[in-house]
């Protein structure tokens, strides 16, 4: 008795890549990617806790932006229609002076950028300007302990790693009476002017 | 009988054996990178760019207001409003919102909380300042502005 030759017994799997691609199209729809990137900032405490005194700061350790309701920018006291490349320019001079311009800053500790918007202000402005103001700070502390911008960033964001929170006290010039080289970023109550 | 027959014994088909896989391998891909939305967001979220960009390292630590127009402008307005969880809160709400944030972490680590502020960038520094005001109240200090990566240079 002759056997008749027989196939080999296969599972068609052509529509598997239609099943897999349904998932995929259904994975895709339904997700977003998670953004927890932005600017970080540390707020002031609470001001019912602040003792109100009066401290005098001298003109020239102040670095003053002001932000109208229209976006449109003081610095200094004169209108600035510049790119915000120039401001972070222009900011990281006036924290680096140490006292040669009698018009610009004492020291680094002392200098201090004011950032003062009104409440009619846009976000986008507001984060435009804030990003150049900490962009500045991060080059110079990137140069600080001699490693870029990008760098001084990975470094402040990971602080658990013993390395990273000794370059980051370095930079910063940590010491027992507080920070050599602070940030020192005053975010003023906006302005009820044109709302 | 022509001398020059032609050979047809070379395959056309292109194997399609492996498209599965590689479909596969996208699909877990996919799967890894991305977390399934919590909250559906009523507000308008055009967030805007900036180069300083900081990341955050433990998640857990973050709690996440909206901030922006709202999507239904014939129920809610065109005013901008705060979005916590899935509702809307004023101002003054969210030194309690705050608090119900901080419950749901450890002991330890309440002081660390860190408000991740998603906000659109037509709202007024206005509201997002009372909200500053309030957070400051509520000592919840850290904080982010959610921003995208500026592409230039």
């Amino acid at each position: 008795m002759a056997r008749k030759q027989r196939d080999e017994p296969q599972i068609n799997s052509s529509s598997m890549a239609d099943i897999a691609f349904l998932l995929l199209i259904f994975f895709l729809v339904t997700t977003t990617i998670a953004n927890d990137r932005g600017l970080s900032l540390q707020l002031p405490p609470d001001p019912d806790d602040i003792e109100q005194t009066d401290i005098k700061i001298p003109e020239r350790n102040l670095f003053k932006i002001q932000i109208n309701s229209a976006d449109k920018m003081l610095v200094e006291g004169d209108p600035f229609e510049k790119s915000t490349d120039e401001l972070r320019e222009m900011i990281k001079e006036f924290v680096t002076n140490n006292g040669r311009d009698p018009e610009s800053s004492d020291s680094w500790k002392e200098a201090i950028v004011s950032l003062k918007t009104d409440r009619g202000t846009t976000q986008e402005k507001f984060i435009e300007v804030l990003d150049a103001i900490q962009g500045a700070y991060y080059d110079l502390y990137g140069q600080r302990i001699g490693v870029s911008n990008e760098r001084w960033r990975e470094i402040a964001n990971d602080l658990t790693d013993p390395e990273n929170k000794r370059l980051y006290d370095e930079g910063r010039g940590r010491s027992e009476d507080g920070l050599l080289y602070p940030m020192n970023l005053s975010i003023a109550e906006p302005t009820k002017i044109g709302g | 009988m022509s001398k020059f027959k032609k050979k047809a014994d070379t395959k056309q088909e292109i194997p399609t054996s492996a498209l599965p896989d590689i479909i596969f391998m996208l699909l877990f891909f996919f799967m890894v990178t991305t977390v399934l939305r919590e909250v559906t967001i009523n507000v308008k979220q055009r967030i805007p760019d900036a180069t300083q960009l900081r990341k955050l390292q433990r998640k857990s630590l973050v709690s996440y207001l909206y901030i922006g127009e709202p999507k239904k402008v014939e129920q809610w307005g065109s005013e901008p409003r705060i979005q916590a969880n899935d509702v809307f809160i004023e101002p003054k709400d969210v030194t309690l919102w705050v608090t119900q944030e901080k419950d749901k972490l450890d002991e330890v680590e309440r002081d660390q909380i860190t408000i991740a502020m998603k906000v659109d960038r037509e709202a007024q520094r206005g509201l997002v300042s009372d909200v500053e005001l309030e957070l400051r109240k509520a000592n919840a200090r850290k904080l982010l502005y959610t921003t995208l990566q500026e592409m230039d240079q």
